[in-house]
């Protein structure tokens, strides 16, 4: 058993026909992933990259047994798309789609909850796990099968780190991008207990970003729950308050969501905390080491 | 995120039912002598600076008028005054209120929770930041449900109001959410609501609306009181852009990523000035937009941190290299480029063969941007 995604995933891609749906598609299946359906309304029948394109996710479960949809489709349509792969009977969605409005998203999450459909993202990099299977757009490059799970709000600072880890020689179990939005359908708090419960993820790899209390929160729950190491590294220790750093979510707003508190909170839970990203393989091999798994 | 004027808000809350004061935006002393003249607000009024920073009330930026001499003094001092960093451009007249009880309303996102969180406490009229916890009644608000009868009875429960008023909240309260659901509110917050002649008045209102939602919303789309022009450019460019105090301009993919960066420069000693995320981008002209945007920005030195992943390095490349050619000789500025990534190779040779230095390590890069901002400075700016 892995975390999310392993060898039986099965992808449907909403939105496949558009520029970044058939992109993904392609990189998914060198990846080695089971694309087995795109969907796009009013274009069934057709084929993009070999992958059979159905004009409804009821159909293309159907035909494929599809299990997991990767949302590509834009922002204005996305509730309705989630919604439909729900009603399917999808119950991991991966959604890319940046700029989703949050009043939409809150209604994807619960209704997402009563229906039993976990959402990763959105306006996130997805889930992949190295040598089984890939749901969202993280680059293949910086993969390579190992131990070290990766949990993270962000997109290309997180590349940038499990690239790092394979630059020392080490490799990935399961790496999640959660997302930077206001709104997430998994946090670290839902993430965590997947990687305690994955016999094949060692160690822990965080990335997390001021604004908000998710990795406050991430600490209390490592605290309590969380055996296995923890190496965390928070961004925007610089970043004045006020200003909003690019995500939505990344704000620090009447002096909450600091990198201090964040820092602090994670360090008192055990974890190792970098100063800089570049930091942090070596603190994973340490870690590692000190708990016998190298 | 679009902050709201005062008046702008208001408007909101009449459109959804809530009571607010009949009051008139005026742009001019001729306009606010009409205003009193016609009887469309009676003296005495109350004069309120329509800018959006915090703490009006204190800082002169609320006046009062009884008679129409005062009005002109009043209106004269306050057009084109300086607030906390904001020119006053309009003024909301209102009629001058005898205020009894205020209150505090207010609906928001919990990001946590993931619901929208309702907060009410009996004692308004300051700000939230300075209200003790134990003051502030907190329910969270399920989307699909709305307040139920029971949480209602909860917020009049601290309120602890009185016929007419004890009648009105609840009306109001839905009000309130529906603003806050129909408009994609991120924050609705009536503070003071007050209590006059028996009846509950929101006596100011801050709304801000989401960004995101303007597909559904155009009509927030022209309101943009809170932009730096540079800001305004990027925006409609598409790219992240926030001004800093610094002099070095970042230029990064992904916001997680800037943040590093500019964290790793902080720690040199460098100071980031403005910060520009490509996002995911594999339009080279993005790349070049940007940067002719942070050449505007007049910046000490570049620092361009990229990893390629649905960017790939030789489309930032191009990009790049189009940009040098396009930046007018007044505004050049040393670049230090640092990439990895998708295309790594292929983006260097595209560099190089331009005459850029591209770096693949992250503090190596950030200690040479900081030479380089050294140095310029060293030799006078040249």
């Amino acid at each position: 058993m892995t975390v999310l995604v392993d060898s039986d995933t099965r992808v449907v891609v909403q939105g496949i026909t558009g520029h970044q749906g058939t992109v993904h598609t392609v990189q998914m299946k060198l990846f080695g992933t089971q694309v087995v359906a795109g969907v796009t309304p009013g274009k069934g029948g057709a084929q993009v990259e070999g992958v059979p394109v159905f004009n409804s996710v009821a159909d293309a479960v159907a035909k494929t047994g599809a299990n997991v949809s990767v949302i590509f489709v834009p922002a204005p349509f996305a509730r309705d798309a989630f919604v439909e792969a729900t009603d399917a009977g999808i119950r991991l969605a991966v959604i890319v789609t940046e700029h989703i409005p949050f009043h939409d998203m809150l209604t994807m999450f619960h209704y997402g909850r009563l229906r039993g459909t976990r959402i990763i993202g959105p306006n996130c990099p997805g889930v992949a796990a190295p040598g089984k299977a890939k749901a969202g757009i993280i680059p293949n490059v910086v993969f390579r099968p190992g131990r070290v799970g990766v949990v993270s709000r962000s997109g290309t600072l997180t590349y940038e780190i499990v690239n790092g880890i394979k630059e020392v020689g080490l490799g990935q179990s399961t790496c999640i991008g959660l997302g930077g939005d206001p709104v997430v359908g998994t946090s670290f708090v839902d993430a965590l207990p997947l990687f305690e419960q994955d016999p094949e993820t060692d160690l822990v790899v965080l990335v997390g970003e001021i604004g908000g209390t998710a990795e406050e929160e991430a600490a209390e729950y490592i605290h309590q729950h969380f055996s296995k190491p923890v190496v965390a590294y928070i961004a925007g220790r610089s970043a004045p308050e006020g200003k909003r750093m690019g995500h939505a979510g990344a704000i620090i707003a009447r002096g909450r969501g600091t990198a201090a508190s964040k820092r602090s909170a994670l360090m008192q839970a055990g974890a190792t905390v970098a100063d800089f990203p570049y930091d942090v393989p070596a603190l994973v091999a340490q870690r590692l080491r000190e708990a016998g798994n190298r | 995120m679009v902050k709201l004027a005062e008046w702008r808000g208001k408007e909101i809350f009449r459109r959804y039912g809530i009571p607010i004061p009949s009051g008139r935006v005026v742009r001019s002393a001729a306009e606010a002598a009409d205003v009193v003249r016609t009887g469309a607000v009676a003296l005495p009024v109350v004069v309120k600076a329509q800018v959006l920073a915090g703490g009006r009330g204190k800082g002169g930026a609320v006046r009062f008028a009884s008679t129409p001499d005062e009005l002109q003094a009043v209106v004269s001092a306050m057009l084109g005054m300086q607030f906390k960093g904001e020119t006053v451009k309009e003024l909301l007249l209102e009629p001058k209120v005898a205020v009894g009880r205020e209150l505090y309303l207010s609906i928001a996102l919990d990001r946590s929770a993931r619901v929208p969180l309702l907060i009410a406490s009996g004692q308004g009229g300051v700000e939230i930041e300075s209200m003790a916890d134990d003051q502030l009644l907190r329910v969270p608000v399920h989307p699909f449900v709305g307040l139920a009868a029971y949480e209602k009875l909860r917020v009049g429960g601290v309120f602890s109001l009185t016929p007419p008023a004890s009648k009105e909240l609840g009306g109001l309260l839905d009000a309130l959410w529906q603003a806050f659901q129909r408009e994609d509110a991120e924050l609705v917050e009536i503070n003071p609501l007050a209590v006059v002649d028996g009846h509950l008045v929101a006596l100011d209102a801050k709304v801000i609306i989401e960004d995101d939602a303007s597909f559904r919303h155009p009509e927030y789309a022209e309101i943009r009181d809170d932009r730096t022009p540079l800001e305004e450019i990027a925006r409609e460019k598409e790219i992240a852009f926030v001004q800093l105090d610094g002099d070095i301009g970042v230029i990064a993919n992904g916001a997680g990523l800037t943040m590093a960066t500019l964290d790793v420069l902080s720690q040199f000693g460098g100071k980031p000035g403005v910060f520009l995320d490509l996002g995911g981008t594999d339009d080279p002209n993005k790349v070049t937009e940007a940067f002719l945007l942070m050449a505007k920005a007049r910046p000490s030195v570049v620092f361009l941190n990229i990893f390629g992943g649905v960017t790939r390095c030789d489309t930032v490349a191009k990009g790049l290299v189009a940009a040098m050619t396009q930046v007018p000789d007044s505004d050049r500025f040393p670049l230090v480029a640092r990439i990895r990534g998708n295309n790594e190779d292929l983006g260097r040779q595209i560099l190089e063969s331009a005459g850029i230095t591209a770096l693949s390590d992250l503090k190596a890069s950030a200690q040479a941007v900081v030479e380089a901002e050294k140095q310029r400075k060293a030799g006078g700016g040249s």
